[in-house]
């Protein structure tokens, strides 16, 4: 490429700038429009529906009222926000629990089966998420061989909810760090093991330490879906622990109140956009070790 | 602590130590001893034995059979953490989320010494290895030179009983590595550690080691000192690994008084010095340095080669004259230059010429190494 702009570029007006390709912006415009109809449209739709006032069943005026927004505030939807982000995070937790040692065993010790274990964690995708927390239904169920023979009965409960969470979310969190452990010099532990650092100590120290970014990647990835989950506890807690987006599901299908769902919404947005706000100055902070 | 060996105690024992992965036997009933305050190399080409022989005593790998005494006790079953050695590895593995401070007194840190005496013991040591000023930055910051410092102040901040060193220059661009070698033999000397260093590089080896091990297919081959082994090879493995060397190979015809004259059936007749047995075939081998290019006419035919040069080539202070013998035979001269330049610009590629030598320069090597060789040998 160099050696053809060479030939084509005229002696006289030669330039000395060095070489690096410059990205033609319009190439970018067809990707612009589908964001903006499709991705900003529903947005400002949302935002306009949260400042519209009710008027009747299915009918709304367009203006400023923000009293939807003080409705949100109510002790009830604090509530239930609490719930829902105690339960993201919560099951947020627990898929770290379970999908931690997972990666650290597949990226550390698997060899010729590893992309074969990779695929596996996938293989639940593939399936209609509704489909498997049907499936876990079967499993949770009061007659369920769970509860039948190991006494474990669950369903339609907060638990029920919690397992759905890390069930459905855990090749979410497990690929991000199945990523960083594959990064990982092993050596660094040995190292610290030389060093005497008890084998804990070392995985704390340096292994954990290591891969906190990829940690931190995988529980936001995790986390925020779980927010505004609504099948998970649609279907596993029988309507008896609601997330907001069950809330928010209610508000327009059944109580046609588009204002007061949109506002909702938007609340759990600006909430969530808070975590992603502390990730992304952990991770700017992260880039500067060069790890 | 045992003390054989003429006195000096004893900081490592290898014991009859073999180690395989799966069909391949990595040590093969490896002995040896490794005194206090020596510095020794573990030398061979790679996958020879030498790195595995240095993860056993550093703990990473457990031996199948013999034992590895450690200061005169058993190791076998001691975990890295619980082992007085400690390691530099090949390539630093510095922790690259902590300062270069916290990186050397990470092993203080662990055996729970008070902080502010950490500090100052890991400051001490990065003046020992001659690195200050850089305590606070991240070791990505920090050239290679600097993190091969840093990764030998990081080991030897916990003043270890032994100092086991995994290549620790390869990763070095050869000015550097010169200058890292003299700052090793420096550093040893100065804290009296043991060092036990694995290294590819004989010339590395033969600077800096009280002694180097010769290792070849997971056995010890020969372990002496530098000149030992460069001047009295036992083996042509050895003796080829070391430096450059010219093999002769025939028959014996005559052995006396530590004498010998050896017939190659291209009509050469080597007399050397050693115990040979007459009549039995024998290798030895000549190290380039020794040969002598002669010109005019030659008396005797005893230690006299003619051959017909095949390339000539100046090395700076020395010339290196490649040619082949009667028979097929290889045979590399190297002469300085000094006073000589008139002979060697007569020498032509394609021209016959006469090679001489001492009866000191012949070694006179064994066909292979007799199992167990190397242990124990004074």
């Amino acid at each position: 490429m160099a050696a053809a702009e060479d030939v084509t570029g005229s002696d006289v007006g030669r330039t000395r700038r060095s070489f690096s390709p410059r990205y033609p912006a319009w190439l970018t415009s067809p990707s612009f429009v589908y964001y903006a109809i499709f991705f900003l449209g529903p947005l400002a739709i949302l935002v306009a529906f949260s400042l519209a006032t009710q008027t009747g069943f299915n009918a709304i005026t367009y203006g400023f009222d923000t009293s939807q927004f003080h409705l949100v505030t109510g002790s009830l939807y604090v509530k239930i926000f609490a719930r829902t982000l105690v339960m993201a995070g919560v099951g947020s937790l627990l898929t770290m629990i379970v999908g931690y040692p997972i990666a650290y065993w597949m990226a550390r010790y698997l060899t010729t089966y590893k992309m074969l274990a990779l695929l596996l964690v996938l293989v639940p995708f593939w399936t209609s998420f509704l489909i498997r927390t049907y499936a876990l239904k079967i499993i949770l169920d009061s007659h369920g061989y769970l509860a039948k023979y190991l006494g474990i009965n669950i369903m339609y409960t907060k638990y029920a909810v919690a397992v759905g969470l890390v069930y459905n979310y855990l090749p979410l969190f497990i690929i991000p760090v199945f990523a960083s452990l594959e990064r990982m010099d092993w050596s660094l532990v040995e190292a610290a093991t030389d060093l005497g650092a008890k084998p804990f100590n070392a995985f704390r120290e340096i292994t954990l330490r290591l891969t906190l970014p990829g940690v931190v990647t995988g529980a936001l990835l995790v986390f925020i879906p779980m927010s505004g989950e609504y099948i998970i506890p649609n279907i596993l807690s029988g309507g008896n622990y609601e997330f907001v987006g069950n809330v928010i599901g209610d508000q327009f299908v059944s109580a046609q109140n588009q204002p007061f769902g949109s506002a909702l919404s938007i609340s759990l947005m600006i909430a969530l956009s808070g975590f992603v706000a502390i990730y992304i100055l952990f991770a700017t902070k992260e880039e500067r070790f060069g790890a | 602590m045992t003390s054989d060996a003429g006195g000096a105690s004893v900081d490592i024992e290898f014991r009859s130590v073999t180690k395989r992965f799966g069909d391949l036997t990595a040590v093969n009933q490896v002995s040896f001893q490794v005194l206090q305050g020596e510095f020794l190399s573990l030398l061979g080409p790679s996958g020879c034995g030498k790195t595995t022989s240095l993860r056993m005593i550093a703990g990473f790998e457990q031996p199948d059979e013999g034992q590895i005494l450690i200061g005169g006790v058993d190791s076998i079953g001691t975990p890295p953490y619980r082992r007085d050695v400690n390691t530099v590895f090949q390539q630093y593995a510095l922790f690259p989320h902590m300062t270069i401070l916290d990186n050397v007194a990470y092993g203080l840190k662990q055996k729970r010494v008070a902080k502010s005496e950490r500090y100052a013991r890991a400051r001490e040591a990065l003046e020992l290895v001659r690195l200050t000023g850089r305590e606070k930055h991240r070791p990505s910051m920090l050239s290679g030179g600097q993190q091969q410092r840093v990764a030998l102040a990081r080991a030897l901040v916990n003043r270890p009983r032994v100092l086991l060193l995994d290549e620790p220059l390869g990763a070095l661009d050869l000015k550097l590595r010169k200058e890292m070698q003299i700052e090793l033999t420096r550093i040893q000397q100065q804290v009296g550690i043991t060092f036990i260093y694995v290294t590819h590089d004989q010339g590395e080896a033969l600077a800096m080691s009280d002694r180097i091990a010769v290792m070849s297919d997971g056995v010890v081959e020969q372990l002496d000192t530098p000149a030992e082994i460069y001047d009295r090879p036992r083996t042509a493995f050895v003796a080829d690994f070391i430096g450059e060397m010219n093999f002769l190979e025939g028959d014996v015809t005559h052995a006396e008084d530590g004498e010998f004259d050896l017939d190659t059936r291209s009509g050469i007749v080597v007399r050397g010095r050693g115990e040979a047995t007459k009549g039995r075939p024998a290798r030895v081998g000549i190290r380039p340095a020794r040969l002598h290019v002669v010109t005019g006419s030659v008396d005797g035919a005893t230690n006299t080669a003619h051959a017909v040069v095949e390339t000539k080539m100046y090395l700076g202070d020395e010339v290196q004259i490649v040619a082949e013998l009667k028979g097929g035979t290889r045979f590399v001269i190297r002469e300085q230059r000094a006073g000589t330049d008139d002979l060697h610009d007569a020498i032509r590629p394609g021209e016959p010429i006469t090679i001489q030598w001492e009866p000191t320069a012949p070694v006179l090597l064994a066909d292979a190494p007799a199992p167990n060789e190397g242990g124990n040998d004074d």
